[in-house]
């Protein structure tokens, strides 16, 4: 392999890991805010102990996100120096601006959070956890800013003496519409990610009989949450569909094997292609959901990727523009199967009778911890391999974006190593968690916080 | 290139020079804790009143880095481009060092087994040895300059690194953080950690005293390639670094941290005078070396980022200030051993 495709594995990997992480931190921080608001305004004890025992195992979840985000903003420069060079004008100030707005918020409110229990007044305390929760929603913002440039730039100009892409507004880049799609479409994913631990949590023990009454309250909060997540992860991805089949036509025709042209356009939901011959063998469509998705209406032409192939070889010169449409396909596919899959546990937790009584389901939702990782992680999967062969789309090919200098065995070298360390890393990881989570609240309730 | 230092991008290097300031004096302590952590800490309950020290505090000092190397990407997108590449294995393992370090002071009291906790505390120990070291190693060969080719490419490899004077400058900026970090222990702490914390930056600090001496007279013999002449600044360096073992003696730990806190600042100001107007000067030729004016972004981008700067880094200031002043007061082993675990 070479050195350019061990560096897309690295990035891969370390990408989806940092993934894991970064949802649970988002969703829990704003839950465990309005927990402990609860706590404030009620003085409810149940509050307090729902308080301490999500923010504990939130605790164990953060670091791991906070420490693999380093190795994100340094790997532009170590892997992709030339992407750097290129694109670092504009690239470079959101990842500088989310440093300095969003990361010294989240660290150091989270420091008093986690050790100022006896020495900030109650309603303080409530408040530091807001912030780290506004906190870790600003990071997403302009680190998604600077994903949605890379999917739509906006606001630059090429300058062909200094070789590089400069900024020519900063307000262009700031209002990129795929920005403010992909932005709440994370969010609410985000939401949902730690709601639904909560209730995969709630659920076991719910299993168990243990402490029912804050399990219950627990689980019925989490499905609420999972709900509204849910539902806004599924409205901003057809909004976020829409804006794609605009900005990136040929992302949108490989999420749907959509080979030629069609309008009305079907929605596929299995297929089996042929690329070598650029078609479906096998096709099962919904007729006209597509137009729909696309669209909003049941007529319009939605393009194919052997028509976007030959717009973008008139635009950019000859070249394959067609991304892995196997991987495009079945994760756009998966990705959204598995988001209404939340949408309906969420409901039955909710409007069934008894549905937290019942065994099938309690086991479903427990089950059901790994449904949002696996749709976030196909979801970036999508987006990011959906993209290729741009690193940043019409302007900058992946190809061209690595270290000229970082030979593939320099690569393989740190790429084996992430691998490794991230490995054990989830061990002990899962292990905390799962010591703390079965542990129940009592345990979380009496223990400090502190090291 | 005579475009004189009231622009944008002399503004940016200052600014960059004091991201790495906040950074090296707050983390410098927090590496400094962690070297000191098997050694001072004779038990459990003396480990966990150390890094119950820095508990509140060391993430938010570890953002200074973040943004220390984000502002680079951003105001000078070559000069992070080719330092990043080029310093590719060092940088790999500070990387995996501040992870392990990271997730080690926050599992490491989550779980009681004696086994566990002593695993973690030497996965603290060499995430904060690593760093403390390779920092000095790395800066000292920016300073010193590196094979640069004319596309601005980093033409060396890891050995290239490992010279004689960036190793002096390794052990300086390691025995520097350790110091500092045995100077904030013993003004945070109670008893004995302390007691033993005071006594060890008396020797720490002849250590430093000397390694500086070492590092600062070999950069104005040989590798000063800026045009900023150094003026009093090494001279003040060692002044104040030479009255600190005179100082932890006496029991001014106050001042004796605020004299080493000064060591690292002006130690950072000196190499960045070092260097101006380059940031990373070239050894196979002067005229590949990347400047603060070659190695920029646009003027439009460093007007935003001044903007966004001037704004928010006060607000940053106030409240990481708060957080210092909320945890003013000293740790001893009774407030370990109130908590029920």
């Amino acid at each position: 392999m070479g050195a350019v495709t061990l560096a897309r594995w690295q990035f891969g990997i370390t990408t989806v890991y940092h993934f894991f992480f970064v949802p649970v931190t988002i969703g829990m921080a704003f839950l465990v805010a309005i927990l402990e608001t609860a706590y404030v305004r009620t003085k409810k004890p149940v509050y307090l102990r729902m308080t301490k025992f999500w923010g504990k195992l939130f605790l164990i979840n953060f670091v791991l996100g906070v420490v693999t985000g380093i190795v994100q903003e340094f790997q532009f420069g170590m892997n992709w120096s030339d992407y750097s060079r290129f694109v670092g004008d504009i690239f470079g100030a959101p990842l500088a601006i989310e440093g300095l707005l969003a990361f010294f918020m989240e660290s150091t409110f989270l420091g008093l959070w986690i050790f100022g229990w006896n020495k900030l007044s109650p309603r303080l305390h409530a408040a530091t956890m807001w912030m780290v929760s506004i906190g870790t929603s600003v990071s997403a913002l302009w680190i998604l800013l600077a994903n949605s440039w890379m999917q739509n730039p906006v606001g630059y100009e090429i300058n062909a003496e200094a070789g590089r892409a400069e900024l020519t507004s900063f307000f262009s880049v700031l209002g990129n519409k795929v920005l403010w799609v992909e932005f709440p479409h994370v969010i609410f994913s985000s939401l949902a990610t730690g709601a639904a631990l909560i209730l995969g949590v709630a659920a076991w023990h719910l299993l168990r009989k243990n402490e029912h009454e804050f399990f219950l309250k627990s689980s019925k909060f989490a499905a609420v949450a999972l709900l509204v997540g849910s539902l806004g992860v599924a409205f901003t991805g057809h909004v976020q569909g829409q804006v794609m089949v605009e900005t990136q036509p040929m992302k949108m025709a490989a999420a749907e094997a959509l080979w030629d042209n069609e309008q009305p356009a079907g929605f596929s939901l299995f297929a089996i292609g042929d690329t070598q011959n650029s078609r479906n063998s096998f096709n099962i469509t919904v007729p006209r959901a597509l137009s729909l998705l696309a669209y909003n209406n049941l007529t319009s032409e939605v393009k194919g990727i052997n028509d976007v192939q030959a717009e973008e070889t008139a635009q950019f010169g000859p070249g394959d523009y067609v991304p892995n449409v196997f991987i495009a396909y079945w994760s756009f596919r998966l990705m959204i199967g598995l988001g209404f899959l939340m949408i309906a546990i969420a409901a039955w937790a909710l409007w069934k009778r008894r549905s937290l009584e019942s065994r099938w389901f309690l086991k479903l939702a427990l089950w059901g911890i790994a449904i949002p990782f696996l749709a976030n992680s196909l979801g970036w999967i999508f987006t990011e391999m959906g993209r290729q062969p741009w690193a940043v789309y019409g302007v900058l090919k992946t190809a061209n974006s690595s270290s000229p200098t970082v030979g593939s065995g320099l690569v393989l070298t740190s790429m084996i190593g992430f691998t490794l360390l991230y490995g054990v890393l989830a061990v002990v990881e899962v292990y905390l968690m799962a010591k703390y989570a079965k542990a129940g609240p009592d345990d979380a309730a009496t223990s400090s916080m502190a090291y | 290139m005579e475009q004189g230092i009231w622009n944008l991008n002399t503004l940016w290097f200052a600014l960059i020079a004091v991201l790495w300031i906040g950074y090296f004096f707050l983390e410098g302590f927090d590496f400094g804790v962690g070297i000191l952590l098997p050694f001072v800490g004779k038990d459990d309950t003396d480990r966990r009143v150390m890094i119950n020290s820095i508990g509140p505090v060391w993430d938010g000092n570890e953002v200074w880095l973040l943004v220390a190397g984000g502002a680079t990407f951003a105001a000078f997108p070559e000069w992070y481009a080719t330092l990043f590449s080029g310093f590719y294995l060092p940088l790999f393992l500070i990387l995996v060092a501040l992870i392990v370090r990271a997730v080690a002071l926050e599992y490491r009291s989550k779980d009681a087994r004696p086994e566990w906790r002593n695993a973690w505390d030497w996965v603290i120990f060499v995430g904060s040895f690593l760093p403390a070291l390779l920092w000095g190693v790395g800066f000292a060969n920016i300073v010193r300059g590196v094979p640069i080719d004319a596309a601005h490419e980093y033409a060396g490899g890891f050995w290239n690194l490992l010279n004689p004077y960036a190793l002096v400058a390794g052990l300086a900026s390691l025995t520097l953080f350790t110091l500092h970090g045995a100077l904030f222990l013993s003004l945070k702490t109670k008893g004995e950690v302390e007691e033993r914390s005071r006594g060890l930056a008396v020797n720490l600090a002849w250590g430093a005293l000397v390694l500086m001496l070492a590092f600062l007279v070999w950069t104005y013999v040989e590798h000063a390639t800026g045009e900023v002449v150094p003026g009093i600044v090494p001279i003040l360096v060692l002044a104040m670094l030479a009255t600190v073992p005179w100082l932890a003696r006496q029991k001014f730990v106050g001042w004796a941290f605020i004299f080493t806190g000064l060591t690292i600042v002006l130690t950072v100001v000196n190499m960045f005078t070092a260097l101006y107007p380059n940031v990373m000067p070239s050894s196979t030729d002067p005229s590949y070396s990347l400047t603060v004016f070659n190695a920029s972004a646009s003027d439009l981008t460093l007007k935003v980022m001044t903007i966004v700067a001037i704004i928010f880094t006060p607000i940053v200031l106030v409240y990481q200030g708060w957080t210092y002043w909320v945890f003013k007061k000293r740790i001893g082993r009774e407030d370990i051993t109130a908590d029920a675990h």
